[in-house]
């Protein structure tokens, strides 16, 4: 499998704080890879880093053969690299529709009609609520809609930040059953997550943080079959 | 008429701003040529016309952008006394009025973008409040630096100097004898040729018309309105933050001060005080009042609010306290919801767009 982005030992500084103390990691074609850890481990910032808001001070980012380094968080879209913030962030004045339509803003003109038919087959629940004002969604809703909007610039990589970060139980299973569904169409994610047991169930490998270092990495059954593991996130 | 409902929602607004302003200049004109208005309306025409273009443009920054900006005025201020110095020294230059007023205002309105850019630069790249103490802080500079402005013109050109100690007067500037002073420091500009009229106000309404209508319905404007409501959202969608933050703030200086050479050159004497801190907060009551995001209302807000004092001269000492309460009167009466309702009935419906499938 061809590796699509590769993290090479970055070092990330808020001030005087060494939030990242060199992380590698890779995420090939096809894979969901899942970054879990506990609150300040760096998850967050990993992903801001490869989103281009925060910058390493060593090592780079490699998405498609390109350096990220120098290109600007604004550009990073286009270059096929969709981020689902933390906390959802949709456009809350805007209906469901426009929000998916604002996606595509970095293709320009008018949205494929086929891209949002597609995102509409995905979340058949947003299809429902197409001219519903995004604010009045509930927050699964808004979780799929984020996911939705962010596919629709037709990203070559997905990162999710915390998707099921405040929903009730059952919605988590519903988040983590379409994150399933959208690696089986074909899209490679990046998932970060505090929910290590749902994350490493849906996940190809997993990357644990602590203290904005990785301290294990395996497969998915790997990890949630470690003890050490099992002990730090899952409760014994 | 067919043509017309095929509009979208918000073309049909805009359509409707622009039919009423042209309206309302015509009316305006007729009932002034046919001696209807007294002296003191009359006057107000041109200041009108320039508050009109101030709360449009604030309204770019305060309600589409949706950064507080306090120092509008400054703006302005930067716009009049350079729009005025074009005017001035051009005078044996440039022969026609009308072309030494259009030079003005395009000369006012660069200076002022020029100001913006360099507010907007740092400023605009932050979260927060900063841009509201940052503007603040420049309107009070630029009065300050036009109050110890000395500039004068003869057949050598331009002839400036900052008169920082408080000893140097205008002979200090060197000029020949033939030269004009043009701004004597905290005096201001004196003795300019009264070159606006409510025709040139006019069509500086409506030029900024088309320019903010235009950047609100554009790909930029619609950047601008998501950033506006989500910035996080915005930035991960791929949006230039700071580039579409920096052309709505400088579009807004821009115009302000367009409005600014066009306010300066209807008076033949002007000071740097009258752009202080309180005319920034009026042209911001005409915005909020009018309806944050709401051109319409920022036009309807700057025309009345700007009559309301004088018309209400009859109640002498209490004049601005009545201003107060009306006011006060007219937020409550907008946020009725009985009013409300009734003032959405009126409003065309939000046109669903045909489903493709």
């Amino acid at each position: 499998m061809e590796t699509i982005l590769k993290v090479d030992n970055i070092n990330v500084y808020y001030g005087s704080i060494h939030a990242i103390k060199g992380v590698s990691f890779e995420v090939s074609q096809g894979e969901i890879v899942t970054l879990i850890g506990a609150n300040g481990a760096g998850k967050s910032t990993t992903l801001n880093t490869i989103s281009g808001l925060l910058r390493s001070k060593t090592g780079s980012v490699t998405f498609l053969g390109e350096d990220l380094g120098k290109v600007p968080a604004h550009k990073v879209v286009s270059r096929g690299l969709a981020l689902v913030p933390e906390g959802r962030r949709i456009f809350l004045q805007m209906t469901t529709q426009e929000n998916l339509e604002m996606g595509a803003y970095t293709r320009g003109g008018k949205p494929d009609p086929a891209d949002l038919e597609k995102v509409y087959d995905q979340f058949p629940r947003l299809k429902e609520r197409r001219r519903q004002v995004a604010g009045t969604l509930s927050g699964g809703e808004q979780q799929m809609l984020a996911m939705g909007r962010a596919l629709m610039s037709r990203p070559k990589l997905l990162m999710l930040d915390e998707p099921s970060m405040g929903l009730a139980p059952i919605l988590v299973e519903q988040i983590f059953e379409i994150i399933k569904n959208l690696h089986d169409a074909g899209t490679t994610i990046l998932l970060v997550e505090q929910n290590a047991q749902a994350a490493l169930s849906v996940a190809d490998r997993g990357y644990v943080l602590e203290t904005g270092k990785v301290v294990t990495s395996g497969t998915g059954a790997e990890l949630l079959a470690s003890p050490a593991i099992k002990k730090a996130y899952l409760g014994g | 008429m067919k043509k017309l409902k095929a509009l979208k929602t918000t073309a049909k607004v805009d359509f409707a701003t622009y039919l009423g302003v042209i309206a309302a200049f015509i009316i305006v004109s007729l009932l002034k040529s046919g001696g209807f208005l007294n002296r003191s309306l009359t006057g107000m025409l041109v200041p009108i016309c320039c508050y009109i273009v101030m709360a449009v443009s604030l309204n770019l920054t305060v309600g589409i952008l949706g950064e507080l900006s306090l120092g509008h005025a400054g703006f302005m201020s930067v716009g009049a006394f350079s729009g005025v110095i074009a005017a001035m020294s051009l005078q044996n230059a440039v022969p026609f009025g009308w072309a030494r007023l259009v030079i003005a205002i395009a000369v006012g309105a660069a200076f002022a973008a020029l100001a913006g850019f360099v507010v907007g630069v740092p400023v605009l790249r932050l979260r927060g409040d900063y841009l509201a103490i940052v503007t603040l802080a420049f309107g009070e500079i630029i009065k300050e630096l036009i109050n110890c402005l000395l500039v004068g013109c003869d057949e050598n050109g331009l002839h400036m100097a900052f008169n920082i100690s408080g000893t140097l007067t205008i002979d200090d500037l060197g000029m020949t004898p033939a030269g004009t002073a043009i701004i004597k420091g905290a005096q201001g500009a004196t003795g300019t040729e009264k070159l606006a009229s409510f025709g040139a106000g006019f069509i500086l309404v409506m030029l900024t018309l088309v320019i903010v209508l235009n950047l609100v319905r554009s790909r930029a404007g619609r950047a601008v309105m998501a950033i506006r409501d989500n910035r996080i959202a915005a930035e991960s969608i791929g949006v230039n933050v700071t580039k579409y933050k920096m052309i709505a703030f400088i579009t807004s200086a821009a115009l302000a001060g367009a409005a600014g050479a066009l306010y300066g050159l209807n008076y033949s004497s002007l000071a740097a005080s009258k752009f202080d801190f309180n005319t920034s907060i009026l042209v911001l009551v005409y915005v909020v009042l009018g309806g944050l995001g709401s051109i319409w209302g920022s036009i309807i807000a700057a025309a009345v609010l700007y009559i309301l004092p004088e018309a209400l001269r009859q109640f002498s000492d209490y004049r601005m306290l009545v201003y107060a309460i009306v006011l006060i009167l007219v937020m409550l009466a907008t946020n009725n919801p009985t009013l409300k309702n009734f003032l959405g009935r009126l409003k065309p419906r939000r046109s669903h767009r045909k489903e493709a499938a």
